[in-house]
C-alpha cells in the first residue's frame, strides 16, 4: 500500500498541532515529507541545488507561519504546499508578481467542518491513486506540464509529439482523474 | 462549496488557461486576467481547485530530492529571523470588499478602484490604462463609451477581454461583467460596446493585434495596442 493513501488526513492533524501549539516535532515530520518533494520541484523547473535548497526552506518555513491559513476543507496538505511552492518558483524564477484571486467572503477564520474535511481529504488520496494509475505517456506529460515549466507547445518541441496530441492526452488524463473523483 | 455567488457569468476561461495558472506557467498579464475573472466566478473557482489539486498530487508523488544536512535546523532559523508581519495574512482576504468594479488582484495592478485608473486617450473618446507586468504579454484596462466600436482586428496570438463594467457585442455573443471573451489567431472580429453603462475592460495579448481598416495600422506604433 502507497503511503500516500492513508495519510492525507495524517497531514491535516499535523498542520493543525503547528497552528495552534507551534509543535517543532509535528513541523519535523511535515518537513521530512514535503521539503525534499518541494526541493525536486524546484529543481526540475530549472533552479540549481543551492537555490532550490534555499526556496524549499523557504517555503516550508511560510507553511509554518501561514498554518492558520490552510483550510482543510478546501485543500490536501500536498495540494496547499504546491500552491506555496508554485508561487515561490513564480517569484524566484520567473521574477514576476502572482495576481491571485479574491479570497471567499467567509475568510480563514471558520472552524473546520470534521466531516467535510475528511471527504476533502479521502477525495484527494483518490486523485493520488488516479494519477499513479494512469498511463505512462499521460501521466509523464502531466507531470511536466506541472513540473518543467513547459508551455504545451514547449513539450510539443521537446518530445516531437503533435501539439494536438499532447493536448488530447491531457485532456484524456484529466478526465479519468476526474471520474476517479466522484 | 458553502456560499454560492448569484452569477449570470456566462463565459468563461477555458480548461488550458485554468491549467497552466495553477501550474504557474502563464505570463502575468494572462494571470491577471485569470485571478480577476476567478474572483467574480464560483465555476471557474472550482475547477481551479481541481487544477491546483492536481498539482498536490503530482508533488506528492515527485521524487525526492535530499536536502542539505543542516536544513531543517536553518529552517527555524529562518523561521525564528521572520518579522512577525509576515504572518499578517494576504491583502485579499482583509480588504475583500463586494461594491467594487474591480476586484483586488486587479485593484492591486491599479493601485485602486476604477476612479484611480491613469487613463490616456487613444481618440474618439476611447481610452486605455497599461498596466505594468513581464514581457512576455500585456495588460491593459480599455474605456469604450457605450455604443461605440473598436477597430476591427485580428490577433497574432492570443487575447483575453474580461468585461468590469457595462458590456460589448461581436459576431460571437454579448458579453458583460464578468464574463471572457478567448480570441486566437483563427478570429477576427469588432467588438461594440452596448448601450447602456460605458465599457471597460480588461485586455490582454501576447501579440499585437492586427488591424485591417488602414488607418488604426498607421496609429498602432503610436497606441501601442
Ligand atoms: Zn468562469
Ligand atoms: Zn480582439
Amino acid at each position: 500500500m502507497n503511503e500516500r493513501q492513508t495519510s492525507d488526513v495524517r497531514w491535516v492533524q499535523l498542520v493543525e498541532r503547528v497552528r495552534s501549539g507551534r509543535d517543532q516535532r509535528a513541523f519535523a515530520e511535515l518537513f521530512g515529507h514535503f521539503a525534499p518533494r518541494v526541493k525536486a520541484f524546484l529543481m526540475k523547473s530549472g533552479a540549481d541545488a543551492s537555490l532550490a535548497e534555499e526556496c524549499a526552506q523557504e517555503v516550508m518555513a511560510t507553511v509554518w507561519h501561514k498554518a492558520h491559513l490552510f483550510d482543510p476543507e478546501r485543500a490536501s496538505v500536498a495540494t496547499w504546499v504546491f500552491t506555496i511552492a508554485r508561487n515561490r518558483r513564480i517569484d524566484a524564477l520567473r521574477k514576476q508578481r502572482r495576481p491571485e484571486p479574491e479570497d471567499l467572503p467567509w475568510g480563514p477564520e471558520h472552524e473546520p467542518d470534521q466531516s467535510e474535511t475528511i471527504a476533502l481529504q479521502q477525495e484527494s488520496e483518490q486523485l493520488g491513486r488516479a494519477l499513479a494509475a494512469l498511463p505512462d505517456n499521460q501521466r509523464m506529460l502531466i507531470e511536466r506540464a506541472y513540473f518543467g515549466e513547459l508551455s504545451h507547445s514547449e513539450i510539443a518541441a521537446e518530445t516531437g509529439l503533435p501539439l494536438g496530441t499532447i493536448k488530447s492526452r491531457i485532456r484524456l488524463a484529466l478526465e479519468r482523474l476526474r471520474h476517479e473523483m466522484k | 462549496m458553502k456560499k454560492t455567488m448569484t452569477t449570470t457569468i456566462k463565459h468563461h476561461l477555458t480548461d488550458d488557461l485554468l491549467m497552466a495558472y495553477a501550474a504557474g506557467n502563464l505570463p502575468e498579464a494572462f494571470s491577471l486576467v485569470v485571478a480577476t475573472h476567478v474572483s467574480l466566478c464560483d465555476e471557474c473557482r472550482a475547477r481551479l481547485m481541481e487544477y491546483e489539486a492536481v498539482g498536490g498530487a503530482v508533488l506528492d508523488d515527485a521524487p525526492e530530492c535530499a536536502m542539505a544536512e543542516d536544513s531543517f535546523a536553518a529552517t527555524m532559523r529562518l523561521i525564528d529571523g521572520m518579522p512577525a508581519d509576515e504572518r499578517i495574512e494576504t491583502s485579499a482576504m482583509v480588504r475583500h470588499d463586494g461594491n467594487a468594479v474591480f476586484p483586488q488582484p486587479l485593484r492591486d495592478y491599479v493601485g485602486g478602484d476604477a476612479e484611480a485608473v491613469r487613463w490616456k486617450s487613444l481618440g474618439g473618446r476611447i481610452r486605455q490604462a497599461v498596466l505594468p507586468t513581464s514581457k512576455e504579454a500585456s495588460v491593459r484596462l480599455l474605456y469604450i463609451p457605450a455604443g461605440m466600436a473598436m477597430p476591427d482586428h485580428g490577433h497574432k496570438g492570443m487575447e483575453l477581454t474580461m468585461v468590469l463594467q457595462g458590456a460589448f457585442e461581436d459576431d460571437e455573443g454579448l458579453y458583460a461583467r464578468g464574463d471572457v471573451e478567448v480570441a486566437n489567431e483563427e478570429m477576427e472580429h469588432t467588438p461594440v460596446a452596448a448601450p447602456g453603462p460605458d465599457c471597460i475592460c480588461l485586455v490582454a495579448t501576447d501579440a499585437p493585434l492586427k488591424f485591417s481598416g488602414l488607418l488604426p495600422r498607421i496609429a498602432q506604433p503610436f497606441i501601442g495596442i
